[in-house]
């Protein structure tokens, strides 16, 4: 474990406050693009281009009254929407964003990702149950059955990219992709890795926690005002987080592609600089592909979610585990 | 600062520990166990076993307990009637009982404290993946096999009895 | 570092309030969670012996224990899932066919 020291800090405190802002900005994202994607403009009224709006949203959000409905539980009714929130800003802390610049290396950090992502279930089956409604409680059991059902394929497609790593460090999984990004290597990893991860964060197609058309709101029908903000703000912030992964995980991380063949040795100032940009651009780009790929497919029935998840994703990424295991083994040895 | 720590966590596992089995309703009792579990978790990072840290939480808290609120949420478990209004002599005997095993257990521990070896600073420095990962894919894989064939038969089992449709009530499909 | 009696004595507190919760609740489900605490705080006891004797059998053993735990949890809860139905209750005072 490396020592914690006040750069870490710095760092960490930097990543948090962008990780809460990217959210605003993904928010704004959104919905000029669903406008564009859907033919219309979008927001535009509030400051250039609209983008204020994001903070008209939150204002508007907090003057709002908060509902808490007669019935419900209210301690967990409260504590729900904080979960999600916390599970996601406590990700950044092991996720590196350049040569070097990350907050901490724990010498497990994948397996803290996959152990922080599992809690982030809790507040919204915990939302659903509290609002004691029919429309929230089914909300919060698909959410449980969905996220536990993704996270298998989730995890061993994270367990295909350690094989080649030889290491369960965040950074050390960055580090190995200078010269090959893994999506080149374990192309199916990568595409699994990507279904689970829509799954995980609720976006569609596998908006079935939420589907408007059957459940109102889904496990937030019964939330207002800063409360229901939270859900929001953490849906957004999951968008980002995942993002982050599969960028960190299969698109290279922090390299540009191929980078150890070509990319000419830099100063450390302007190789951060570097670093950073590639990292934002691409995860931006996945920020891009999540919301292009909700305006544009339709929403899974949920008996075709479990039976993608269970009977098509999990033995398809327990196949590509075994295929990468054997041929690194018998070809690479080592 | 271990220390602090240390209590810190030790009166979370207990508190919550009690307020699990005091508690009336089902869900705030499953939730005060994750909780439970959690700081558990932490006393196990206390003791450097990271790996085993990590993984109480992926299995216990992300995994056994999100299944248990999933079945809470699903047999929409009402209430017990309040804990305390009768068998009074019951919860009496159990106390005692839980005195007398916890008298025992603290008898048998308080015999072999004092044959621990000397502890130095490397034998502490032993729960990283890397090291229980060695020992488990040379000395133990056998058992390691067989935790894979226990846990099919568990899944299988497990659909078995839950699918299982009862003949003559007239409700289920 | 503090002694290992410590962890011990949490070890053996916590295994106490799991004992007695099986013994006074009747709510099948949190009997069940009175398990799991009772299992979890064996396994502390595990690893800080396993810690303090810089062994690390007991860690191993702790992570058999805790897949074990998981097998035991499918099924137990597909057993009370069973019950369930078919006294549409999982109060296991009122699970009593079998008894004379």
């Amino acid at each position: 474990m490396t020592e914690i020291t006040i750069t870490s800090y710095i760092i960490l405190g930097t990543a948090l406050f962008m990780l809460l802002n990217s959210a605003a900005v993904a928010v704004y994202a959104e919905r000029r693009i669903a406008g564009r994607i859907q033919n219309r403009v979008g927001p535009n009224r509030v400051g250039p281009f609209g983008l204020l709006q994001p903070i008209a949203d939150v204002l508007k959000l907090i003057l709002k009254e908060d509902v808490t409905p007669h019935n419900s539980y209210k301690l967990i009714h409260t504590i729900a929407p904080i979960i999600p929130v916390v599970t996601a800003l406590m990700t950044v802390a092991v996720i590196p964003f350049g040569e070097g610049i990350y907050a901490t290396d724990i010498n497990a950090g994948v397996l803290y990702l996959l152990a922080v992502a599992s809690l982030g279930v809790y507040g919204v089956t915990l939302a659903g149950w509290a609002s004691n409604s029919k429309y929230s409680l089914l909300g919060g059991l698909r959410a449980a059955a969905q996220m536990i059902s993704y996270e298998l394929p989730l995890g061993m497609a994270v367990a295909s990219v350690v094989l080649f790593v030889g290491s369960l460090s965040v950074v050390d999984v960055a580090v190995a992709q200078e010269n090959w990004w893994f999506v080149f290597l374990n192309p199916v990893g990568a595409i699994i890795f990507i279904i689970a991860a829509f799954a995980e964060s609720n976006r569609t197609p596998f908006d079935l926690v939420e589907a408007e058309q059957e459940l109102v709101g889904g496990f937030h029908t019964e939330y207002s005002s800063m409360k229901f903000g939270m859900f929001f703000l953490a849906e957004y912030m999951h968008v980002v987080i995942n993002s982050m992964l599969m960028t960190t995980f299969f698109f290279g991380s922090y390299h540009l592609p191929f980078a150890g063949y070509w990319l000419p040795e830099m100063g450390t100032a302007a190789k951060a600089i570097l670093d950073i940009t590639v990292f934002t651009g691409k995860t931006a780009f996945f920020v891009f592909l999540f919301i292009w790929v909700r305006w544009t497919i339709p929403r899974f029935k949920f008996n075709q979610v479990m039976k993608l998840g269970w009977s098509r994703l999990l033995p398809l990424s327990i196949i590509n585990f075994i295929v990468i295991a054997g041929i690194l083994f018998f070809f690479f040895n080592g | 600062m271990e220390t602090y720590a240390f209590v810190l966590l030790a009166v979370l596992a207990i508190a919550t520990a009690l307020g699990m089995i005091l508690n009336k309703n089902t869900v705030n009792s499953a939730l005060l166990l994750v909780l439970n579990l959690v700081s558990i978790a932490g006393v196990y990072l206390l003791l450097q076993a990271q790996f085993l840290a990590l993984i109480q939480i992926l299995v216990y808290a992300g995994a056994i307990m999100v299944l248990f609120l999933f079945v809470i949420m699903l047999l929409n478990v009402d209430e017990e009637e309040s804990l305390f209004d009768k068998f009074r002599i019951k919860y009496l005997v159990a106390f005692l009982l839980g005195v007398v095993i916890f008298g025992q257990i603290l008898y048998s521990l308080g015999g072999v404290t004092d044959m621990l070896p000397e502890v130095s600073s490397e034998m502490v420095q032993i729960g990283t993946v890397e090291a229980i990962a060695e020992v488990f894919y040379t000395d133990y894989l056998f058992a390691f096999e067989m935790t894979a064939i226990l846990l099919t038969a568990a899944v299988v089992g497990a659909l078995l009895i839950a699918q299982y449709k009862v003949k003559d009530s007239g409700e289920t499909e | 570092m503090i002694g290992i009696d410590w962890y011990l004595a949490l070890s053996a507190i916590l295994f106490t309030i799991g004992i007695i919760g099986v013994l006074i609740r009747r709510n099948a489900i949190v009997i069940f969670m009175c398990v799991e605490l009772m299992l979890n705080a064996v396994n502390l006891s595990l690893i800080s012996f396993s810690a303090y004797h810089g062994d690390i059998a007991g860690q191993i053993l702790v992570f058999f224990s805790l897949s074990v735990a998981a097998a035991e949890a499918v099924v137990g809860l597909a057993i009370i899932i069973a019950i369930f139905r078919n006294n549409l209750s999982v109060d296991i005072t009122k699970v009593n066919l079998l008894r004379w």
